[in-house]
């Protein structure tokens, strides 16, 4: 049995047995891991909140034949109390968490998108800022990573820069002007947040009450990811009405 | 190997949670062994089961059938507290402890959105339902002390304090029995914050 030292993001627990659950985690090293915490569910376990999802931490593992590894320790980096007292914020986080976990496979390592992640929960547990920007523009972020950001400085059909930009196609990946106009309608004010937003303008972007055109924004970049991940993302519709 | 209805037992009994084949066959040969009419109570306490419990028409705890579960049916509980939670199983956490004496409300699951289990999933019209009928003045909510349970309480939070309730979360803290060394940060954290005063009052 090989012993693991990592630290990384709870993504999401599974029940396992009496009082078992698997844990997955993105790590720095070793990309996304799934581990048994044993006896974790127990009010007596030594691991106790630690691994909870939303919680960046440093675990011990046990790697052995199994798929699974064993959570050996953990030990808490960062803890986003705010978000957790939040039911919107919560409610981000939590559609955070299944992008990353969709998008990232097993023991492919990628430390920017841990970067992307921890800084888009710290800037979400910030009580100073609304949180309605943060989860698309962390969508458009990590879309900008995986090399499918999408074109919102000049039309992505005809490649000129100067003219208006005035609808957005999904499967173009970016926005259009009036001659090759086709997908959905793009509002100026949309437009500019996205050029904001890609255009790392996001610190001014998250200060204050969201911009005009931040639920258009919203719906565009967790369509776009979608499109990307070629599913639909579960918890923005378990979560929709609320 | 087995003749077909050993077979189709050690199947069956395969399906249980936490059941392998191995414990499968040691509880298959321990009923072959057992006397016919241990057996057969087994089986028709299975098929009682079955037949004869259905959820409480109040409360959507385990009731049998027709009948609304001991808690809605004992009159001396308080009908202006529910208790609100995840599992009937919590019922008999709750229960254990002797100091509840309202009624219970059970959501039958808690907010996954990973798993796309939504508001819509759970029992949360039946519970805003009894809130006018009963004279219900306070709302406990007792789901788990982890993600799902705490998305769901503060979902219901905000569902109801605009109702003008009175709405209260169990505290958490420090298991007794435990050592403080070993307590994990957010637990300690939220033991400090519900911190209560000991020192005697004045009028005593």
């Amino acid at each position: 049995m090989a012993q693991l030292r990592d630290e990384g993001v709870i993504l999401r627990t599974y029940r396992l047995g009496e009082a078992d659950r698997i844990v997955v985690a993105m790590t720095r090293h070793h990309g996304k891991v799934r581990a048994v915490a044993k006896g974790v569910r127990k009010t007596t376990s030594k691991f106790g909140s630690r691994l909870e999802p939303l919680t960046y931490v440093s675990l011990l593992l046990w790697r052995g034949r199994s798929d699974l590894d064993i959570v050996n320790q953990a030990e808490v980096i960062e803890r986003y109390w705010k978000i957790r007292e939040d039911y919107t914020r919560m409610s981000s986080g939590q559609i955070m968490l299944e992008v990353i976990d969709q998008i990232t496979q097993e023991g492919q390592q990628d430390e920017r998108v841990l970067e992307t992640l921890t800084k888009a929960l710290r800037v979400l547990d910030d009580p100073e800022r609304d949180p309605m920007l943060v989860a698309p523009a962390f969508f458009l972020r990590i879309l900008e990573l995986e090399g499918a950001g999408p074109v919102v400085d000049r039309c992505v059909s005809c490649g000129d820069d100067d003219v208006a930009l005035v609808a957005f196609d999904l499967n173009e990946g970016g926005a259009l002007c009036q001659q090759c106009r086709r997908g959905r309608p793009l509002s100026p004010e949309a437009l500019l947040l996205l050029q904001r937003i890609l255009g790392g303008d996001l610190g001014s972007v998250l200060t204050g009450t969201p911009p005009e055109g931040a639920h258009e924004v919203d719906a565009l970049a967790t369509e776009a990811m979608e499109v990307h991940l070629d599913r639909r993302l579960k918890a923005p519709r378990a979560l929709t009405g609320l | 190997m087995y003749t077909g209805s050993l077979r189709r037992l050690i199947d069956e009994l395969g399906r249980l949670p936490g059941v392998g084949p191995k414990s499968a066959q040691r509880i298959a040969f321990y009923l072959l062994k057992v006397p016919t009419e241990d057996a057969t109570r087994l089986a028709e306490a299975i098929i009682d089961v079955k037949e004869n419990t259905e959820l409480c028409p109040t409360c959507l705890n385990v009731a049998d059938r027709g009948e609304l579960c001991p808690i809605c049916g004992d009159a001396r509980r308080s009908t202006t507290t529910i208790c609100v939670v995840e599992d009937p199983r919590d019922i008999v956490a709750v229960e254990r402890t002797g100091q509840f004496h309202g009624r219970y409300h059970v959501l039958h699951g808690a907010l996954n959105p990973l798993e796309g289990t939504g508001p819509d999933q759970l029992k949360v019209k039946e519970l805003l339902g009894r809130l006018e009928p009963e004279g219900v003045e306070e709302i406990i909510l007792c789901t788990n002390p982890n993600l799902e349970g705490e998305a769901t309480a503060l979902y219901l939070a905000r569902l109801l304090a605009p109702l003008g309730l009175i709405v209260t979360r169990i505290a958490s803290g420090l298991p007794v029995g435990g050592d403080l060394e070993y307590a994990d940060e957010l637990t300690l954290g939220r033991a400090l914050e519900g911190r209560r005063n000991v020192a005697p009052s004045e009028e005593n």
